[in-house]
C-alpha cells in the first residue's frame, strides 16, 4: 500500500495515508483531482470494483466527507478515497460514466444527505423515501426523535429499562 | 403526483381524443359499507366456523417478521394442518399479516392490499414494532401504532415472535373468529374517515384514490 | 331414439358422488405430497371448509360479464366431461348420457374449461392473469396433441367412437386392456396426462411464487368457490376417460374409486419427484417425447 501511495503521490496532490489493515487504506483527495485519480486507479492500477460510495456528515466542521471505496480483486486490497465538500450547497461531479453503479449511490446520497450530483441519471427521482417533506434525514442536524414525535402518534405507556440501570437496581437495591 | 396519474387528454389509435383521469377511471372510489352477517344465526355460525378453520394469509411480508413466517410452511411447524394457507393475491386472502415494522412507504402498499381483500378480513400485527414501534420507536419513517391505520384484530408480541408464538396466535385468531368478533372490515367501514385521516397524516404524497378496490 | 328422462337424475347422482370423491381425493393427494416432504399435511376435509368459507364471504366484485362466465365455463367443462362418458360400465344408473360419438365430445370438453378460463381471466385485466392464461393455453395445446393422437389410435384399433363400446371391447381379463393391446398409445396418453393435471413438473401455469396463482389472480369468494368445485370434478372426470379408454373401465364403484386413485397417484408420484418445467421446456418436452409416441401408436395400429 505504501508503495502505491508514494507512486500516486508523485502524480496527484494527496493527503495523509491512513492504513487500517494490511489490505485497507484511506487517503484524502481534493475534489477536482478525484476523477482523474479514479480513472488512473481503475485503468492502470487494477482497482476495477467500486465497492461503495457513501457520505459522512461532519456537522461541527461544516463539511461532508464522501468515501469512494475501490477494490483490486487481483491483489485483494481496498483503497478508500475521501473527498471533503463544503456542507453548504454541497455539489459533487458525477462518476456514473466510470462505474454505472455509482448512479444508484448518488441517487441515495442526493435523497438522504441532499448532496447534488448534476447530470447523474434519474438523480432527482425519489429513491427510498416517498413524499419526504423535511430536510434530508441523514443530515445530523435533522432531529429524528422530534420528527417521529411530531408525525407519528405514540402508544402511551411505553417505558424504557436501561439494562445497566435495571441490573444495578436489582443487584444493589438502595445502594450505589 | 406522478405524471402517469395526472389528468390528461389522450389521442386514441383511431384519432379520437378523449380525457383520461387515472384515479377516477381505473378505480372504484365508493367507500366501504358495513356488511351484516347472514340473517339466520346458525348460518352465520357455520360460516364463522369455516372462516376460522380456513384462514388464508396474504403473502405480504413487511419487516423482519416475513422471514419468521416461512418456517411455518416447513415440516417442523407445518401450519397447513391447522387450515392456514398462504395465498399470493389479496383477492383470495382473508388475513393480512403485518409482519414487523411498517415504513410509511410500505404502509401505502399495505393499505391498498388490505382494501382489495374481500370482507370479512382480519389483520394481525406481528412483533413489538407494530404495537408501539419497538426498537424503531424514534425512527423517522416507521409508524408506531398499527391500529391507528388498519383495524387490527390481534397482536402477537415478541421481537420477533417465534413460529410457535405464531401458531398460538392463529389458535387465538380462530377463537376470535368463531366467537364472531372478527369484524375488522366493518369497524374499518364505520370509522372510515378516522382511519383515512390518520393514514393521510403520515403519507405525505397521497397519490391514490381514497378507497381502491 | 327415445330419450330416457330417468337418466338425468341418475347422472346428477353420479355428479354428486364424483364431487365428493374429488374433494376427498384432492385432499388425499395433497396429503400424500405433504408426507413426502415430511409434513403432516392438510386435514382431509379442508377442501370442504375452504369451499364453505369462500361461499360465505360477504363481498365480491366483478370485472364484467365474461368475469362471471369464466368460472361457469370452467365448471361446465368439468361437468360436461363427466356427464357424457359412462362412469360405470354396464350399469344403467351410472352410464350417464353417453352416446355413439361421445369420444370426440369428451376431447372437446377437456379443452373447453381452459378456454373459458382464458376469457374470464382476460376480462379481469390483471397482467399476471394474462401471463398465466398464455402459458396455460400453450401448454394445454401441446399436451392435448399426444392425447388426441392416442385417442385416435384407440378409436382406430376398436373401430368405434363410442366410449361404451371401447370399454366393452376391453372386458374379460386384464390382458384385454388397451394398456396391453396398445401400450404405445397408453404411454403417449399418460405423458399427456401429466401435463393437464396442474401438478409439477407442469404447474408453471399456476406458479404461485412468480405470477401470483396465474389465471385466477383476480378471482375470489363465490367465483373461486365455483372453480374449486371444478377442481374437484375435472381431474376425476378426466381420469374416468383415461380409465375407460386404457384401463378397462370400471364395473362397480369400488373398482372405480381404486382405479381413479391409482391413475391420479401416477401424476402425484411424478410431481413429487421432479421439479417444475418452464413453459417452453414443457412444450419442447411434449413435442419431443410424447407426440412421436402418439404418431407411432397410430402407425402401429
Amino acid at each position: 500500500m505504501r508503495e502505491l501511495y508514494s507512486q500516486l503521490k508523485q502524480l496527484f496532490p494527496l493527503g495523509e495515508l491512513t492504513e487500517q489493515r494490511q489490505d485497507l487504506a484511506f487517503v484524502t483527495v481534493p475534489q477536482e483531482h478525484l476523477r482523474s485519480l479514479l480513472l488512473h486507479l481503475r485503468d492502470r492500477e487494477g482497482f476495477t470494483h467500486l465497492v461503495l460510495l457513501t457520505a459522512v456528515d461532519w456537522l461541527e466542521d461544516n463539511i461532508f466527507q464522501l468515501t469512494y471505496l475501490l477494490t483490486n480483486r487481483e491483489q485483494q486490497r481496498t483503497l478508500g478515497l475521501r473527498v471533503m465538500l463544503p456542507r453548504d450547497a454541497a455539489t459533487m461531479q458525477s462518476i456514473h460514466d466510470i462505474w454505472p453503479t455509482a448512479a444508484t449511490y448518488q441517487r441515495e446520497l442526493r435523497e438522504m444527505f441532499g448532496i447534488a450530483f448534476p447530470d447523474s441519471p434519474r438523480v432527482d427521482e425519489e429513491f427510498i423515501l416517498e413524499g419526504w417533506i423535511d430536510i434530508p434525514p441523514y443530515r445530523r442536524d435533522f432531529d429524528t426523535l422530534k420528527y417521529a414525535e411530531e408525525n407519528y402518534s405514540q402508544r402511551p405507556g411505553r417505558v424504557t429499562h436501561d439494562p445497566a440501570e435495571h441490573m444495578k437496581q436489582k443487584l444493589y437495591p438502595g445502594g450505589t | 403526483m406522478k405524471e402517469e396519474l395526472q389528468k390528461r387528454v389522450i389521442k386514441g389509435p383511431d384519432g379520437v381524443e378523449f380525457e383520461v383521469e387515472p384515479l377516477r377511471d381505473y378505480y372504484c372510489e365508493a367507500p366501504p359499507t358495513v356488511m351484516p352477517g347472514a340473517y339466520i344465526q346458525i348460518v352465520e355460525d357455520l360460516f364463522n366456523w369455516a372462516r376460522a378453520e380456513s384462514i388464508w394469509i396474504l403473502g405480504f411480508g413487511t419487516g423482519c417478521g416475513a422471514i419468521e413466517m416461512r418456517p411455518l410452511m416447513t415440516p417442523r411447524f407445518d401450519a397447513y394442518r391447522y387450515g392456514v394457507q398462504w395465498r399470493p393475491t389479496p383477492r383470495q386472502a382473508n388475513l393480512l399479516m403485518i409482519s414487523g415494522y411498517l415504513s410509511t412507504k410500505t404502509l401505502k402498499r399495505a393499505i391498498r392490499s388490505y382494501e382489495q381483500m374481500q370482507s370479512p378480513k382480519y389483520v394481525v400485527g406481528l412483533g413489538s414494532c407494530t404495537i408501539n414501534g419497538g426498537m424503531y420507536w424514534d425512527s423517522y419513517n416507521t409508524i408506531k401504532r398499527l391500529d391507528d391505520y388498519l383495524p387490527v384484530d390481534l397482536y402477537i408480541a415478541g421481537c420477533m415472535p417465534r413460529p410457535e408464538a405464531l401458531l398460538a396466535g392463529f389458535q387465538d385468531m380462530k377463537k376470535l373468529i368463531r366467537a364472531g368478533k372478527g369484524e375488522g372490515a366493518n369497524r374499518y367501514a364505520e370509522n372510515f374517515d378516522w382511519y383515512k385521516a390518520n393514514q393521510k397524516r403520515v403519507i405525505h404524497d397521497w397519490d391514490m384514490p381514497d378507497y381502491s378496490w | 331414439m327415445e330419450f330416457d328422462w330417468m337418466k338425468i337424475p341418475y347422472a346428477l347422482l353420479t355428479l354428486f358422488i364424483v364431487v365428493n370423491y374429488g374433494f376427498l381425493l384432492n385432499a388425499l393427494i395433497q396429503k400424500i405430497a405433504a408426507r413426502v416432504g415430511r409434513r403432516y399435511g392438510i386435514p382431509i376435509w379442508q377442501n370442504y371448509v375452504d369451499l364453505i368459507k369462500n361461499y360465505g364471504l360477504r363481498s365480491s366484485i366483478t370485472h364484467g360479464a365474461m368475469f362471471y362466465l369464466g368460472p361457469v365455463f370452467r365448471l361446465s367443462g368439468g361437468v360436461g366431461l363427466l356427464l357424457f362418458v359412462p362412469a360405470i360400465y354396464g350399469s344403467y344408473m351410472f352410464s350417464n348420457l353417453s352416446f355413439a360419438g361421445d369420444l370426440i365430445l369428451a376431447l372437446y370438453f377437456i379443452f373447453f374449461g381452459t378456454l373459458g378460463m382464458a376469457l374470464g381471466a382476460g376480462e379481469s385485466g390483471h397482467p399476471y392473469a394474462a401471463i398465466g392464461v398464455s402459458r396455460g393455453l400453450s401448454q394445454v395445446t401441446t399436451s392435448e396433441l399426444p392425447l388426441a393422437l392416442a385417442v385416435f389410435s384407440v378409436a382406430l384399433q376398436y373401430q368405434t367412437l363410442s366410449v361404451t363400446e371401447i370399454v366393452a371391447a376391453q372386458q374379460g381379463g386384464i390382458l384385454n386392456w388397451t394398456l396391453f393391446t396398445n401400450p404405445v398409445a397408453v404411454a403417449a396418453a399418460m405423458l399427456s396426462f401429466l401435463g393437464s393435471m396442474m401438478r409439477p413438473p407442469f404447474d408453471v401455469v399456476l406458479a404461485p411464487q412468480e405470477i401470483p396463482i396465474g389465471p385466477p389472480t383476480e378471482y375470489h369468494s363465490s367465483y373461486l368457490a365455483l372453480m374449486q368445485t371444478n377442481r374437484a370434478i375435472f381431474p376425476v372426470a378426466k381420469i374416468v376417460i383415461y380409465m375407460n379408454l386404457f384401463f378397462g373401465g370400471a364395473s362397480d364403484w369400488p373398482t372405480f374409486f381404486l382405479k381413479v386413485f391409482l391413475i391420479y397417484l401416477w401424476s402425484a408420484f411424478v410431481g413429487v419427484v421432479f421439479p417444475r418445467f418452464r413453459v417452453e421446456q414443457s412444450i419442447r418436452w411434449f413435442l419431443i417425447w410424447a407426440v412421436p409416441l402418439g404418431i407411432l401408436s397410430i402407425l402401429m395400429v
